[in-house]
């Protein structure tokens, strides 16, 4: 297996979806090739990271325009 | 802009909301329209858009209080609301012009190598998300992603979907679905690494 083609397998492999055999190969060009390590952990850090930095819970994604609660509330009263 | 005032008590809020007082509909607005906007921004793309789906979303949600349980939390079943108007408002809009991501997919050379070497990041993902200033930037380079990308990033990997609800909505087949997303996260990791990347490597 080439760089290429594990660049191709990642996502598979990540969610576990990588057939037996092609993840035999695709672990041991990885126990060879620390390139190709590092860009998995970096692969695997981005989806992470988007999920943490999207919280719905988090409160420092700014607020909401003056004139788009207004809108809501006079939509509301129309209603 | 008003900044957000937190909700103390989620209850008695509700009770307000279906008594129909005004200033209880002020405070939903104002504490919880700030996060869903960005929800609805990072789905659709245009503020324009998603600025009507906000509005269509809480106003959907003022009619059907009666349809919200009290042991829900409220900030998620608005998040719900506003996930699928904006979803309605992908469905019904046509498709943009697609724009290119090749320029962030990694290179290879003729052998099959990377071009690019990759240098680690050295922090662990819990750590450099506590920062405030990696969060923002996360959020702003997945806004940065070409819109069918970053749809299909946002369906999937924060919102949650599966990849044939992720198909159905964007009108895409679940194998096209899976590339685009495999190139999103891909593009995404270029963006990001360039402030990951250790120093010291």
């Amino acid at each position: 297996m080439k760089c290429r083609e594990l660049a191709d397998f990642l996502m598979d492999y990540v969610s576990g979806e990588l057939p037996q055999e092609s993840r035999a190969h695709f672990e041991f060009h990885l126990s060879k090739c620390k390139n190709c390590h590092a860009y998995l952990v970096q692969y695997e850090v981005t989806i992470k990271a988007g999920k943490i930095a999207c919280d719905e819970m988090s409160d420092e994604m700014g607020a909401i325009p003056d004139e788009l609660v207004k809108a809501v509330l006079a939509a509301r009263q129309k209603t | 802009m008003a900044s957000a005032t937190p909700v103390d008590d989620e209850a008695s809020l509700v009770a307000q909301l279906r008594a129909g007082d005004e200033a209880a509909f002020e405070q939903v607005v104002r504490s919880y329209g700030g996060r869903l906007l960005a929800v609805a921004r990072r789905i659709v793309g245009s503020e324009e858009d998603a600025r009507d789906v906000v509005q269509d979303a809480f106003l959907n949600a003022f009619r059907s209080l009666d349809r919200f349980e009290g042991n829900a939390k409220l900030s998620t079943w608005l998040h719900r609301i506003v996930v699928n108007a904006a979803l309605m408002r992908l469905r019904t809009r046509k498709r943009k012009p697609e724009q290119s991501i090749e320029t962030l997919l990694p290179g290879f050379q003729e052998d099959g190598h990377h071009e690019e070497r990759f240098k680690s990041w050295d922090e662990p993902v819990d750590k450099l998300m506590e920062r405030a200033e990696n969060r923002d930037l996360v959020r702003k380079q997945i806004d940065a992603l070409p819109e069918g990308y970053r749809t299909v990033l946002v369906l999937r990997d924060i919102e949650g979907l599966d990849t044939e609800e992720t198909a159905n909505v964007l009108g895409l087949s679940v194998n096209a679905t899976k590339i685009r997303l495999h190139r999103a996260r891909q593009a995404l990791r270029t963006l990001l690494a360039p402030h990951f990347r250790s120093a010291a490597s």
